[in-house]
């Protein structure tokens, strides 16, 4: 075992380390090297050869809005009729939620039916609640949504939640619907994966403009686009899951002669229903996500509420309507969690109980529904919560900020210097400093040496198609940023995540704040890190760590506790202190899923760099963001593959790394 | 929320005033761009409120300021009430040169953009608002990672105006820093204010920083359009920019089909003007008050009054 061990670690050196050391030196003297030899394509991709994919794309999009034609009607015709298709039902879940029914346009408007009463929303979603769980859960339904009322959100909430109401399901079951055909047609399996990949991604900045043009301003191009972005994770978790189902149970349906149809709709997905049921807390979740960006094309609700808020550096207002997303989100995520474990109920033996006994919360949400609508005749405070008894937390906030920032700066300056000089500068010359041409043949030697020779071509195209696009330098400034705020994430995140999985109430605290910290729009925290430590790559680096430490903490956790107790029994057998036992045992054995974790944390890592662009950085991020800010369709897109491709690229050699170690240590999948 | 429904409230309100204006004219909801500044706010509101009473329906829909522009070609958007000479020109030229957006004229107020700095600045670097003054105190405004330059924080990469090309022809010593979002830009501001740290910055106006910081906009030379497009005109005579920014009207426009649907409104979108104090004062009781965009238009109207209803007396 030590001798294979020693050989196996001789034969990584003898790769890593060369290729480290070319690859520094020619980053170092690649201006030397280009003054030398008066070669300029050394740093800078030449222009002739570039791919003029930018205009291509936009030429390409232009035709497909204005031109492209099947005979009877046109292809904007189509994603028009689709866009209406959607808006039918937002604007009833709208009018229900919150804006109340009415008919006629403008001042001939005849309201016909006010919308539910926020008591009624609110017990609504309580009985739902005990429906799916307990009282328990029913209590945390209505102090949820209570909150959302007596912190003066309601309005914008029930916006939110109507697209919330319209995307998941569209997500969950357009996403059932392909991860079936993917399992039926292993060609479209094949197909769709790729797509997959590419859908999570490809930043959402960079396809909201084409969006716009063929579905329309408003609100329905970003529920399009809520859709595209939540619905990958359900397509995936429907192939897992079906495939999860035991062949027993599939031959069952066999024998007692189901048809096809039959076979999957009546045993297949009905056994497959609490994995499903995973995937569409996904799409909640994503959907959540959202809201912010959606909100910049028109979606409005919550996500609004934070951009205007922060726009005139409300801080507390924008924690507010921040804080309400959060409650929002852990609301509907419990919720779809206790669906997705719920046993299913006795089919009412007693049929001879009236209608109230059987359905008694359909019948008690009915009645609340049409009282309150009743009573608000009388007090008005029932159909909209009164103003006045809302609460605010005032200027608390920038308060705390400002004291934090008058008190602190200079220390928070100095350790940002440190930072800086010793960590992000190196590292950002050593990257910028890497010449095009042996980036993608790095690239594709380590791709090979890691996962074999198709991975090796994958990242050595993948690479020169950024190159040849002339997005080298951004992408590599965007290797920089994304790798710096990754090696930091790790730092903090991994420890903290084996302290949560060691320690059960170390393990409590740790799991809500890093929750908080996924659900929360990361603009909210942004403006004050940008008043703490100026506009500049720090700042990025700070809020992209604090979204990105998730899946380290997670997965660390996830590994440590995973471990074979056997083998933790025989560490302590053999006389292993604590320290040992975590340092010769348990982390060893959960470097597949630390892998795994550092593989997740770099895709939010370079997802969330396009959101940093909005503190002026200046990488691939700010590419897709500027081409969001003149429309330019071909540049978002290109830009927003090349970012995609460095993810692809990282996800699959890590990937491959994590299936290495597990099979090194006999834990094959 | 309540904006949104607000238009239909009013219009249903206050119909009769100018009923017979849009008598003939379709009952389609016009639909104003609203965008996430809150000047910007204020303008589209009052423009609503004035189309509904003369009997218009309005609908305000949210939309990012220079995405906007695919939807107004497509006629999906119809009117954006304001687009900057400063920052929204390029994007306006490119629509309005496809014949399918057309500019409404100008409503009244001037942008201003220039280098400002808060006046606490003023005893460390006298000699300011001069820009050769601020010029010799650069080092004043260095931090770490531009030392010994200077640091201007300029405003995002999209917004243009040519900061490194000034910087390099007048050959100050500053580094220019672009931030992300004008939100990070007043983050900024809002911090060095508090902690009364040196700073020079990207302000713009109507806004409601100059009205809550005390400070003034740095004095360069003269802008003129030879300045930036002549390299000999100017103290530098091999580059362009060595100049100030220039100032410019804050435009309106509407989709083309405005002209055909509701041939009224759009002559009242013409005339409507506001001026930068009413503006500034405005938007400073929204955010710096706390007051709703509501409210402050409300009472803009009323005092107003005999301003707008000659909008729409025709």
């Amino acid at each position: 075992m030590n001798l294979l061990r020693r050989i196996f670690l001789q034969k990584a050196a003898l790769f890593w380390v060369p290729i480290f050391a070319v690859t520094w030196v020619l980053s170092a003297y690649s201006f030397p090297l280009y003054k030398a030899l008066g070669a300029r394509w050394i740093i800078k991709y030449p222009a002739g050869a570039r791919l003029q994919l930018e205009a291509k794309i936009s030429a390409f999009m232009q035709w497909l809005v204005e031109d492209a034609s099947f005979g009877l009607f046109s292809f904007r015709d189509l994603t028009r009729f689709i866009s209406s298709l959607i808006e039918a039902p937002y604007t009833f879940a709208r009018n229900a939620l919150i804006d109340g029914f009415s008919v006629g346009l403008g001042s001939d408007a005849v309201d016909v039916a006010p919308s539910l009463s926020w008591v009624a929303v609110i017990v609504t979603l309580a009985a739902m609640g005990h429906y799916a769980r307990d009282w328990k859960l029913a209590a945390l339904m209505a102090g949820c949504f209570g909150y959302l009322a007596v912190f003066g959100q309601w309005d914008s909430a029930m916006v939110t939640l109507a697209s919330v109401l319209i995307a998941v399901p569209i997500g969950a079951i357009g996403g059932l619907l392909l991860g079936v055909l993917a399992y039926r047609v292993p060609a479209f399996e094949m197909f769709i994966r790729p797509v997959l990949d590419l859908m999570q991604t490809v930043p959402v900045f960079s396809y909201l403009v084409p969006i716009l043009f063929l579905f329309g301003f408003g609100p329905v191009a970003a529920l399009v686009a809520t859709i595209i972005y939540a619905m990958p994770p359900m397509v995936r978790v429907t192939i897992v899951a079906l495939r999860g189902v035991p062949s027993e149970v599939h031959d069952v349906g066999v024998m007692v002669g189901c048809t096809k149809r039959q076979l999957m709709w009546k045993v297949i997905i009905p056994s497959a229903a609490p994995t499903l049921m995973v995937g569409v807390n996904q799409v909640i979740m994503l959907s959540l996500n959202m809201v912010i960006i959606a909100s910049m094309i028109g979606a409005g609700g919550l996500g609004y509420d934070v951009l205007t808020a922060l726009r005139r550096l409300d801080i507390g207002g924008g924690i507010e309507a921040g804080v309400a997303i959060v409650v929002m989100a852990i609301a509907l995520d419990r919720l779809s969690q206790a669906f997705a474990t719920r046993v299913a109920d006795e089919l009412p033996s007693n049929t001879t109980q009236n209608l109230a006994g059987r359905h008694p919360w359909a019948v008690t949400v009915l009645v609340v529904a049409i009282g309150t609508f009743l009573l608000s005749y009388i007090l008005p405070a029932i159909q909209d919560y009164p103003e006045s008894m809302t609460l605010s937390t005032g200027t608390f906030w920038s308060d705390v900020i400002g004291y934090i920032n008058v008190n602190f700066f200079d220390t928070f300056e100095a350790v940002k210097t440190v930072f800086l000089t010793y960590l992000l500068l190196p590292v950002k010359r050593f990257f910028v400093g890497i010449p095009w041409a042996w980036g993608i043949i790095v690239m594709t030697l380590i791709g090979w040496r890691v996962g074999g020779i198709g991975l090796g071509l994958l990242s050595g195209v993948l690479t020169a198609f950024i190159a040849a696009v002339g997005l080298w330098n951004k992408a590599m400034v965007t290797v920089y940023l994304c790798g710096v705020s990754v090696l930091v994430a790790s730092a903090i995140g991994i420890p903290m995540g084996i302290l949560a999985a060691q320690n059960d109430r170390a393990n409590r605290i740790i799991g809500s704040f890093i929750d908080t910290l996924q659900t929360l729009p990361s603009f909210v925290y942004l403006i004050p890190v940008v008043m703490l430590f100026r506009v500049g790559d720090f700042s990025a680096m700070v809020a992209v760590v604090l979204y990105a430490m998730a899946p380290a903490v997670r997965y660390a956790a996830h590994g440590v506790r995973s471990v074979d107790p056997q083998l933790v029994e025989a560490g302590l057998v053999s006389g292993c202190t604590p320290r040992q036992l975590l340092w010769r045992i348990k982390l060893p054995m959960a470097l597949p899923e630390l892998l795994l974790g550092l593989n997740q944390t770099i895709l939010l890592a370079l997802s969330m760099l396009v959101i940093t662009a909005l503190v002026g950085t200046r990488d691939l991020g700010q590419e897709v963001y500027i081409a969001l800010t003149k429309a330019n369709t071909g540049q978002g897109i290109v830009a927003g593959l090349s970012v995609a491709f460095i993810a692809i690229i990282a996800d699959r050699i890590l990937s491959a790394f994590a299936t290495r170690a597990r099979t090194k240590m006999g834990m094959a999948s | 929320m309540r904006i949104f429904t607000f238009g239909v409230a009013a219009a249903a309100g206050l119909s009769i005033a100018g009923a017979a204006l849009a008598a003939a004219e379709s009952q389609e909801p016009i639909k104003l761009t609203m965008h996430d500044w809150t000047g910007q706010l204020v303008t589209t509101t009052l423009m609503g409120k004035v189309l509904s009473k003369a009997g218009y329906n309005v609908e305000y829909v949210q939309a990012d300021y220079i995405a906007q522009f695919a939807g107004l070609k497509t006629g999906d958007l119809h009117v954006a009430m304001e687009i900057w000479e400063t920052t929204g020109r390029e994007a306006m030229d490119e629509a309005t040169a496809t014949g399918k957006v057309v500019n409404l004229g100008e409503t009244g107020m001037i942008a201003i953009e220039e280098w400002w700095y808060p006046a606490y600045m003023e005893e460390v670097c006298p000699g300011l608002p001069d820009w050769k003054a601020l010029n010799d105190c650069a080092a004043e405004f260095a931090t770490p990672e531009t030392a010994p330059m200077g640091r201007y924080l300029g405003g995002p990469v999209t917004w243009g105006g040519f900061d490194d090309e000034r910087v390099e022809a007048l050959g100050m010593d500053f580094e220019v820093v672009h931030a992300g979002t004008d939100a990070a830009l007043f983050a900024e501001l809002e911090s060095a204010y508090q902690r009364k740290a040196p700073i020079v910055l990207w302000i713009y106006a109507p806004h409601w920083a100059p009205t809550k910081y005390e400070g003034s906009f740095v004095k360069f030379p003269e802008y003129s359009a030879e300045c930036y497009a002549d390299p000999s005109v100017g103290m530098n005579t091999s580059m362009a920019y060595d100049c100030g920014k220039p100032t410019g009207p804050i435009w309106k426009v509407a989709s083309s089909t405005v002209a055909e649907t509701w041939p009224g409104a759009v002559e009242a979108i013409k005339a409507f003007t506001v001026n930068n104090d009413d503006m500034g004062d405005m938007v400073a009781a929204v955010d710096l008050d706390g007051k709703s965009v509501d409210e402050v238009t409300d009472a803009w109207l009323a005092a107003n009054e005999a301003a707008w209803s000659t909008w729409i007396a025709n």
